[in-house]
This record gives structure tokens, sequence and C-alpha cells, in this order.
């Protein structure tokens, strides 16, 4: 084995797997489903955006931890952890920089909100490589104990938080250029939402290229397949994997930025809250699988939005019902992980 | 033996495990007269309601390997029958029938078709689908709020026998008046003493014994010929139903119920904890679990308080030690014991002999 790229066939003749196009179909077949229900087209617009900005932020969070469990067949309950890290080192780092937050020029916003969002990535991602360490090493392929331990990391970690920030809750205002709506024709659509919408294309556009164009990437795609092949042919998965455990770890912490500042203010139980859509997200998506969890994301925001301005009631329970009839289609998700 | 019928068979096997179980037993049989106060006497009621509960959940956890995260919502689901029954049909014995029953019958209906569902596919997956479940059903109880009172919770009176204004003896028994607090304690104690002595019948026969075989490996239980979904779908559903129990005698003692007394997800971490901590697989696990546990959250605040002075004027050390972070110690100590003793301290107890 000189390498694994040089011996693979060019990506876009793959052979054996034929992209299954059907759940793509199903975010527009949504979207237009919605449409007639709302009636009017700004309002749609509108919801529209904001569903897919969640869905991306969403996203951002659930791909870490889809990639660790397709791994290395670890879940890690504990994820909410780095999502409330991420969102409190934003409240440390834009609280300390409230002359670039408050000025009106998006520039100064940004290299406030950039620094937050590096911050949040380089912490939560050390941390994720000490959890890694001390919670998640020991405990490999026992599921019942992983479930536990990184339950207990989430308490500890929880508690933490609050020692260190306290137990209240913190706002968390936007910067100032970040504020209010721009108008497409009718529909106004808030300025945070479409950054957060540019935001997730970015990082999902980044992970495709690395998960089908580089090396690293093969080989966790190939890891998730078959972790015994990869290993028998010299790679050192375990390496790979605090490397993904660690990258998982940084986006949660992005990701915690932005729905902290999505949601205007934080608090020490926004891990758990988070966790429960995250959970929802990467089990309609297919457990391990990257594409799967991006569908199941923007699926999950755009209902979320529609039934919230449709029938608000039934907003609070649109992730379950999508989860349940997405199970009654494809019982393992969308896009099932081959060896699961 | 008499005895050993009553545990059934399933004897403590320690000395120190024994004595500190007769320990527990005899305070909270003797706790309205062995500690005055009403503090005291809430957390012995506290203790008895949480072993039953824990001991559920163990029943689910540590005999059959399933982690469940929507316990508390079986729980929640007996509070709120009996509220909801006291508060609608007045407070009469048979509104606290109805309640049970009421509460009982969907606590069973739903586990049923949870574990059905959900039981077919890995640990990992039912312990998510349950977590979303649970976090649905909270939302729920919160939203009907005509029914359930919403965030608010309902507050309601109890069969008089039970109320804390009535009085049986107008002399005090031995320094203790005979009130409808005392009464209702005794109850809750009788049934605690009831429902374990039932589980711990349940988990020791050859029913109990096949889930053993499941949680250690359920691709030989099912090679033995023992339909293993059956059996774990009737261990949910058990499970369920005395969590629904236990959720009825707490709204009883309480006299109202709420989101956050019987559904939140703190309790099903604090479940969790005591389970671990107590030893898993044990159903005296989780007497020492819920006991050491509740008493813990109500006491060693004061201690952690003394700490925290103490070390005021050290960086840090003040904020770690706060009251108010007593969750943070007690979650170390779990992330401690799944490493290092997985059994508990009734197995570390029972392994030693």
């Amino acid at each position: 084995m000189s390498s694994a790229a040089a011996t693979a066939p060019p990506a876009d003749e793959l052979p054996g797997v034929r992209l299954d196009r059907l759940p793509l179909l199903l975010l527009p077949a949504l979207a237009l489903a919605a449409l007639p229900f709302i009636g009017s087209l700004s309002t749609w617009v509108t919801l529209t955006v904001a569903g897919l900005a969640m869905g991306m932020i969403i996203f951002i969070i659930a791909s870490g931890l889809t990639l660790v469990f397709g791994l290395m067949d670890v879940l890690n309950f504990g994820h909410g952890v780095f999502i409330a890290l991420g969102a409190y080192l934003a409240v440390s780092v834009l609280g300390a920089m409230t002359g670039f937050t408050a000025s009106e020029s998006l520039v100064l916003n940004l290299l406030a909100v950039l620094p937050a969002m590096l911050a949040a990535m380089a912490v939560a991602g050390a941390v994720g490589f000490a959890f890694e360490r001390v919670i998640i090493r020991p405990v490999y392929g026992q599921h019942l104990k992983q479930i536990m331990i990184t339950m207990g990391g989430m308490i500890v970690g929880e508690e933490l938080i609050k020692v260190i920030w306290g137990p209240q809750t913190i706002p968390l205002p936007l910067p100032a250029a970040f504020r209010g709506s721009l108008l497409l024709g009718e529909a106004a659509v808030e300025k945070y939402r479409l950054i957060a919408v540019v935001i997730g294309l970015a990082v999902f556009a980044a992970m495709f290229w690395v998960l089908s164009r580089t090396k690293v990437g093969l080989l966790i795609r190939a890891g998730v397949q078959d972790r015994e092949m990869v290993e028998s042919l010299g790679y050192r998965i375990r390496r790979l994997f605090v490397g993904v455990f660690v990258a998982g770890s940084a986006l949660a912490g992005l990701g915690g930025v932005m729905w902290g500042l999505y949601q205007q203010n934080v608090t020490p139980q926004m891990g758990a809250q988070v966790n429960v859509l995250i959970f929802i997200v990467i089990i309609i998506g297919g457990l391990g699988s990257v594409g799967g969890c991006f569908i199941g994301a923007l699926l999950v925001g755009l209902l979320a939005n529609y039934t919230g301005f449709l029938v608000p009631k039934v907003a609070l329970f649109s992730n379950i019902l999508l989860m349940v009839l997405v199970l009654l289609w494809r019982p393992q998700g969308i896009y099932p992980v081959a060896k699961r | 033996m008499t005895l050993s019928r009553v545990l059934s068979g399933d004897l403590p096997r320690n000395r120190i495990l024994t004595a500190l179980l007769i320990a527990i037993v005899a305070g909270l049989a003797l706790a309205p007269f062995v500690f005055p106060g009403a503090k005291a006497l809430n957390v012995a009621a506290k203790i008895c309601i949480f072993i039953v509960l824990v001991a559920s959940f163990d029943l689910l956890l540590g005999y059959t390997g399933i982690v469940s995260f929507a316990h508390t919502m079986f729980f929640g689901i007996g509070a709120y029958g009996v509220a909801i029954a006291l508060t609608r049909l007045g407070p009469s014995w048979g509104a606290v029938g109805a309640g049970i029953a009421a509460a009982l019958a969907l606590s069973l209906g739903l586990s049923l078709v949870i574990g059905l569902f959900s039981l077919r596919v890995k640990a990992i997956f039912y312990a998510m689908i349950t977590l979303a479940v649970a976090s649905a059903f909270q939302t729920l109880a919160s939203q009907l709020s005509e029914i359930t009172g919403g965030e608010d919770g309902l507050t309601f009176k109890v069969p008089e026998l039970l109320s804390p204004g009535f009085s049986l003896a107008e002399q005090p028994f031995l320094g203790v008046s005979v009130d409808g607090k005392l009464i209702s304690y005794y109850l809750l104690f009788a049934v605690t003493v009831a429902l374990f002595l039932v589980m711990l019948r349940i988990v020791n026969s050859p029913f109990g014994r096949v889930l053993q075989a499941i949680r250690e490996n359920d691709f030989r239980a099912e090679a033995l010929g023992y339909r293993t979904v059956i059996y774990r779908t009737i261990s949910n559903v058990l499970s369920a139903g005395f969590a629904t129990l236990a959720g009825a005698l707490l709204a009883l003692w309480l006299r109202y119920n709420g989101p956050d007394t019987s559904l939140s997800f703190d309790i099903m971490i604090d479940i969790l904890l005591m389970v671990v901590i107590g030893g898993m697989g044990t159903l005296y696990g989780a007497v020492i679990g819920a006991s050491l546990f509740v008493i813990a959250q109500n006491y060693l605040q004061d201690l952690m308080k003394l700490a925290s002075d103490a070390a005021a004027g050290i960086p840090l050390l003040p904020d770690l030690m706060h009251p108010d972070r007593w969750l943070l110690w007690l979650g170390i100590l779990f992330v401690l014991s799944v490493y290092h003793f997985p059994a508990g301290i009734v197995g570390r107890l029972r392994g030693k002999k």
C-alpha cells in the first residue's frame, strides 16, 4: 500500500456506490409543501432562511458527534458541554471587546466575532482532547459505560461552567451590525441568519472537501465503513479518531458561539437542551453519516420554523414527529451507514 | 429461614452492608421519633420514594442492561395521575385509586409501545430515543396547563386521614403528635417496603435470572431460546410501573406536583447517579445509593458551606466549594465509580467479603 489516495479511482466515478438522491429531494419538497399553507411568499422566504440558518447551526454542532460515533462507535452524551463552553467563551470574548461589538461597522464586528469563534474552537478542541483522554478512552467498546461516563462528564462540565461563569443566564447580544433585517423584495431576512447560513455552508463545504478530497478524509470515511480493515492496512485509527474528536469538539464550540448568538443568551443548561436536538438530528440522518446529518439538520430547522409559524403548539414536537416519520420510512435513518 | 424467604433468598451477604441496611431501615422506620423536625421527616420520605424509584430503574439498567432516560417520565405520570385526580375529583381515597390506576395504565401502555418500537435496536439508540421522548413529554406536560397546571404545577388536598390538620390522638405519642403527616409517612414507608420486597422477588425469580442473562450476553440468551425482545419489554414495562407508583407516593407526600418536582431531567440524572454509586445490578444498591444521595443533597451543602467559608480568600476554591456546587462533587464521584468500582458501593462491599 503506497498510498490509499493513489489507488482510489477518481471521486466522480467511484464504483459500486450509487448516490441516493431521494433524501436530497426532501428539502425542496418540504419547503414547497409549506408554501401553500403559509400563503404569503415573503413570509415563506423569511421562514425558509430562518429555518436554513437554524439547520446550519445544528449541523455544525451535530456533524462532529455523528462522525465520532461512526468512526469509533462512541456516542458522546457530553457533546453538549462543548456547545455550552463555546457559547460562554463567546460571552467572555465579546464582553471584553464591547468597543468593537457596539460599533456599527461590520468589519469591527467581525473582528470581535472571529476571535470569539477561534477562541471557542481552540478551547473546546483542547478540552475535547482532554475529555477523550480522561473520560472516553478507558471505556472503548463498552456502550453502557460510555453512555454513563459521558453523561457524568456532562454533569461535571456543566457544574464547572457554573463555577467559572456563575449559574445565571447571561445575555449575549448580537454585535450591532448583525442586528436588524435586510429586505429582499417583500421579505425581511434577519442579517444574523444570513451570516449563519454563510458560515454553515462554509463549514459544510470545508468538511465535504476534507472528507471527499483528502487522504485524511478518505481514511475517516473508510474507518466509518470498516475500522478493522483500515487498521490492518497499517493506519493508526486511534490517532485519527483523536483528531476527529478534537475537530468535532471544536465544531461544537463554534456551533455554541453561533447558537448563543442565535438565542442571544447563554445558560449552563443549554448544552443539555441542545443535546436532545442534535441526537434527533443524527438519528434522522443515520448514525455516522455526515450527509444525512446535514439533511436532517436542515429538515429539523425548516420544520421547526414552519410549524412555529403555522401551529406554534405543534412546533415543540415537530422534531419528534419528524424523527418518527423518517424512522418509519428508513428505520436506520436517511443514510444508513452500512455496517450498522 | 423466614427472613431469607422475605428477602427472596437475596441476603446482603456482607457484614458491613447488613449493618448499613439495618441502620437505614431502622432510621427510616423510626425517623419521626429519632430525628425530630419537618426537614428530617421530609428527607426520610424522600429517601423512601427514591428507593422505590431507583430500584425500579435498577431493574432496567442494572439487571437488564438497558439505559433509559425516560424513567422520570413514568415517575411524572404517576405523580400527575394522583395530582390531577385529586384536583378534579376532590380529596377522597377513590380519587387516589383512580389517579393511580389511570397513571399505571398510561405508563404501562406507553412503556410497552416504546419498548416494542425501540428495544430491538442497540442500547445507544434506545438511550437517545428515550431522551427525546422524555423531553417531548416534559414539554407536553407544561403546555397542557389546563390539566397539569403548566409550570406552576398543581397543589391539591389529600384524603383527610393524610392531611396535616388531621389528628388521630389528642395526646402526643412518645413526644410526637399523631397527625396526618405521621400517618402519611408510615403509609409511605409501608408501601416502600412492600414494593421493594416485590421487586426483590421479581429479580430473584427465574424471570429475573433471564434478565441478567440478557444483560451479560443477549445473543447467548437468545440462543438458549429466550425471546429477548419480550423479556426486555416486560422488564421495561415493570420498571415503568414501579416508577409510576413511586411518583404517586411523591405526589401524596408533597400534596403538590409540578414539572420540576417529578419530570425534570435533573431528577433523571440524580437517579442515574444513585444507581451507579449505590451499585448496579443489586437492589440493595438502590437503598444505599438513594439514602446516601438524598442525605448528601440535603446535608452536604451545609458541610460545603463550612468548607467554602473556611477557604475564603483562596482563589477558585470557595467557588468550587460553594454549596450549590454539590452536584459537581457527586458527578466526579460518579465518574470515578464507573471506572474504579463499577459495581458501586454494594458490589465493593460484597466483593470484599
